[in-house]
């Protein structure tokens, strides 16, 4: 994705060469899925399941179908947006796996201001998913500053902190909360969200993807058109020079973590308003360490994040299917997508195992880069 | 005794001394509170050892909470087919040794992002321990190591032998990797090529070879961590680990990258564990418990801003070598 199009002497039509630049950046992730399905296939065998019947059932159930596309695309919302953050957040160097953490509460502080007020449709849809949105950017800004400051891994506050925001959201849903739904009973959720605060869908569409690509496509736009973005980049490829070059390293860390966190947290709650109606903590297991894989699958360009989160999504949304027509635990998703990390994170691997020569110029991208970053 | 800091001995005899004092005011309750505190810094101390050893060898684990799950998964599913618990050991440590070869093997020979690797583990263990995983399975126990007369001092006897074997050889390694670390031509190079790698390899040093065994050394420690996660808990759990693998990463930073300093950590977060669940236990504190869950987490982040700049990671820590 990062080619050096412009630098090619003989790239007569830049338009052309930008395309095919992004075609050639396609291969590797491409191989990466397919090599991810031939290993998990052998594990499926072990386990006694036919690969092939296994993967037909996935595309048919999550791609062939009006239903199943809708719901493949509600899947891939939050994922869109989780994506993003971590994929965000790696331009500047930072390693932000609290993308849990930072949904949840996202998802239940746009589901408190969905039930508890009332509002214009036009305001309440937005303030909610703000309000969601910033309480993440907070908390987001705090792992940024413990960093610039003092030290803090991101990689072990973010992860500490998944474990404090999934408490809190559970106290605060639970029969002693103030949150928790009379009716609910036993199970530990919110009220339902006022209809004005509802995300509607567009015939099988969730109306959520969209606002997800919104992200994505402004998320581009400040990384590659801004001062800002320039400075988040600069900041990511060596943190000493840009502070020579006179940029302000702690406040980029900050930055960078919160609007990180503020995806992620648009990600919940657009779970919570398009998805659910309710916030409820089982609801969204899991979901942030996909973006993991998904910003890795799209060598953390954030309009490439989107078809990434949609394949993931797909995977995501035949885990239904898988076990009702061949016993398979849900969790057959998470190997598929820990193989695909693998393969997409070592080109040096896929570079060994298929010998194209072509493949020599798929860069490596800039992650995180140890300890001291 | 020279390797020991003035500050660290000062501590210690603070605790022991407030532990004796507390002894005589409640035994019972003390003997409660320090035995949890054992049990809690075991894992969490040995899981230290694991990042130490890797980083001081100049590889970033953070894939310790995947290498605890996985051999915690193969402890107690061998142990349970087979009926014998030392198998079960065994295939743990045997399953936290590949867990190892696979850091060795993406860390060093590949070169990848170190910390993308450890990643890749921790999602892989918890995908993988998930998805094998077997339902109402049991496994017979961990035994205990007696040892005559020291078993039955006061205080230090339920603290160290009433646990099973893996509380007392969390403590002994300590000893063990200690003495490794700082008293053998091996520990020297280890730190060596940790610190810096070209100076090691001029000298004639293999650092690739010392490298793939420290880790998979290294990551046997963490397998054990996770064997004595499953010899608390006596069975397996999807994600048992809770985060305890990170926790352990604090802990390592806040001993300053040593084994006593990493187990003085361990048993201060022990410490505020075993408190918390007598003080949880008695009801002595109205306080939901979802408050209580967060205690360790936000510990963790406190203890890592407190000593985040004053611990100095190994220089060549997540830096492949390239050769001179």
């Amino acid at each position: 994705m990062t080619s050096p199009v412009t630098t090619d002497p003989e790239a007569g039509n830049q338009e052309s060469s930008a395309l095919a630049a992004g075609l050639r950046g396609l291969r590797l992730p491409i191989i990466a899925v397919f090599l991810a399905a031939v290993v998990g296939g052998i594990l499926l065998l072990i386990s006694g399941d036919n690969p092939f019947s296994v993967y037909a059932a996935i595309v048919d159930e999550s791609f062939l179908s009006g239903s199943g596309i809708g719901r493949t695309l509600e899947k891939a919302t939050p994922l869109v947006l989780g994506g993003l953050a971590v994929a965000f957040a790696f331009k500047a160097g930072l390693f932000n796996i609290g993308g849990q953490g930072q949904l949840l509460l996202g998802a239940a502080f746009a589901a408190w201001i969905g039930y508890s007020i009332g509002l214009p449709t036009v305001i309440h849809i937005p303030f909610a998913m703000a309000v969601g949105g910033l309480v993440a950017a907070l908390l987001g800004a705090i792992v940024g500053a413990l960093k610039a400051y003092r030290g803090a891994h991101e990689v072990i506050t973010t992860i500490m902190f998944n474990f404090v925001a999934g408490n809190l959201t559970d106290y605060l849903v639970s029969r002693d909360g103030p949150w928790n739904d009379p009716e609910g009973g036993a199970i530990a959720r919110t009220p339902r969200l006022q209809d004005s605060a509802i995300i509607p869908t567009w015939g099988e569409i969730p109306m959520g993807f969209f606002f997800a690509c919104f992200f994505a496509v402004l998320a581009w736009w400040l990384l590659n058109k801004t001062t800002f973005g320039f400075e988040i980049i600069t900041t990511g490829a060596n943190k000493h020079a840009a502070k020579y070059a006179g940029i302000n390293v702690n406040r980029i860390i900050i930055l960078t973590m919160a609007i990180s966190a503020f995806l992620a947290g648009v990600g919940g709650a657009v779970q919570s308003q398009g998805v659910f109606g309710r916030f409820e903590a089982s609801n969204n297991t899991g979901l942030g360490f996909d973006g993991i894989t998904i910003a890795l699958l799209a060598r953390t360009n954030p309009i490439a994040v989107i078809p990434a989160a949609v394949l993931i999504g797909g995977l995501n949304a035949s885990t239904t299917r898988l076990q009702q027509d061949f016993r398979i635990e849900p969790e057959v998703v998470s190997i598929l997508q820990a193989l695909i990390l693998f393969f997409v994170a070592a080109p040096s691997v896929v570079r060994y195992i298929v010998r194209w020569k072509g493949l020599d110029d798929a860069e490596d991208i800039q992650l995180t880069g140890g300890w001291g970053s | 005794m020279k390797d020991v800091k003035p500050v660290t001995l000062f501590f210690a005899v603070v605790a022991l001394v407030l532990a004796v004092i507390s002894y005589q005011w409640d035994g019972r309750q003390t003997e409660a509170v320090v035995s949890r505190a054992v049990v809690e810094a075991g894992p969490l101390l040995l899981g230290a050892l694991c990042g130490l050893l890797c980083e001081r060898s100049g590889v970033i684990n953070i894939g310790i909470e995947g290498t605890m799950l996985m051999s915690a998964f193969a402890g107690f599913f061998i142990a349970s087919y087979s009926g014998t618990v030392w198998l079960g050991l065994l295939g743990g440590l045997a399953m936290s040794a590949i867990v190892g070869l696979f850091l060795a093997w993406t860390s060093i020979t590949l070169r990848q992002d170190q910390i993308i690797a450890g990643t890749i583990i921790n999602i892989f263990a918890l995908g993988f321990t998930s998805f094998y995983y077997i339902q109402g399975r049991t496994m017979p126990g961990v035994p205990s190591v007696s040892i005559p007369f020291l078993e039955d001092l006061p205080f230090v006897g339920p603290m160290l032998f009433s646990h099973g074997i893996l509380t007392f050889s969390a403590m002994f390694l300590v000893v063990v990797v200690h003495l490794f670390l700082y008293r053998t031509r091996w520990g020297l190079r280890t730190r060596a090529i940790g610190e810096h790698p070209s100076a090691a390899d001029t000298v004639g040093v293999n650092i690739i070879s010392l490298r793939y065994r420290n880790v998979i050394l290294a990551s046997m420690l963490g397998g054990l961590a996770g064997l004595h996660l499953l010899q608390s808990a006596s069975s397996f759990q999807r994600g048992m680990t809770n985060g305890k693998g990170f926790i352990a990463l604090a802990v390592m930073l806040f001993g300053r990258y040593r084994p006593f300093g990493a187990m003085g950590a361990a048993l201060l977060f022990g410490f505020l564990g075993g408190l918390q669940a007598q003080l949880q236990f008695k009801g002595a504190l109205d306080i939901p418990p979802q408050f209580f869950g967060m205690i360790p987490y936000l510990l963790t982040i406190i203890v890592l801003a407190a000593a985040g700049l004053a611990a100095r990671p190994p220089a060549a820590a997540g830096t492949p070598y390239e050769g001179a």
